[in-house]
């Protein structure tokens, strides 16, 4: 058993250190630009990022309740993402 | 070797696998040359990358005695919206005319997208 528990150990560092590049590298495109499209996809990227962080968090701890946070997440990102794309196109988001 | 500790394992592999598609996604983002080639890297971090993640939680849930299969209704949201913005982050890259723009419909004047309405000025 702790054999297994050292590679879980080992296995939720990588993933951390991966989506903090991850996190990274969308916030570069995010400066870089060069449209807009690619900004609101970087954004798009980063609130997925930020999910998968609160998700690994919650492995990492053993706790349940950092579900209703990924929910609510993914739920804001795709309500922002639609706004922003829709603000662009149309110049309004509610005609 | 009681189904615990293989249960421990799996979710390694599927951390693993997650946080690899999640690399291969940001370097898309960060490497490609053109927008509507960009648009296509990251989802690959919002299905696969995500939903092994997802995979890991629900195995471990069962690892330490607390089952609980409710992470599927955020992979379920997921899969569903994904398509949904990636359609509207290309409608802003066509509007914007950021890309190469489509070629013209066979029946309507233009791409709605780009139409103006009577009596304004292209913004």
């Amino acid at each position: 058993m702790t054999l297994a528990l050292q590679f879980l150990n080992v296995a939720l560092a990588i993933t951390f250190v991966a989506l903090a590049i991850g996190q990274i590298m969308a916030m570069v495109r995010l400066v870089l630009g060069p449209t807009s499209g690619d900004r609101v996809l970087a954004l798009d990227t980063m609130v997925i990022n930020a999910l998968g962080l609160v998700i690994v968090l919650g492995i990492h701890q053993g706790v349940q309740i950092y579900f209703e946070v990924a929910l609510l997440i993914a739920m804001l990102g795709f309500v922002s993402t639609v706004a922003m794309a829709r603000f662009i196109l149309r110049g309004d988001i509610i005609e | 070797m009681t189904a615990q500790i293989i249960g421990t394992y799996f979710v390694c592999l599927s951390l693993i696998i997650g946080s690899g598609f999640v690399l291969v996604g940001a370097i898309g983002l960060l490497k490609f040359n053109d927008p509507m080639t960009r648009l296509h890297a990251p989802t690959k971090v919002g299905t696969v990358g995500i939903g092994m993640l997802l995979v890991a939680s629900i195995i471990h849930s069962f690892d330490i005695g607390e089952p609980s299969t409710h992470e599927v209704l955020i992979m379920a949201f997921l899969f569903v919206t994904a398509p949904i913005s990636a359609n509207f982050i290309a409608k802003v890259n066509i509007h914007r005319r950021a890309c190469e723009t489509p070629p013209e419909p066979q029946r309507d004047d233009t791409w709605s997208t780009l139409s103006v309405p009577q009596g304004q000025d292209e913004a």
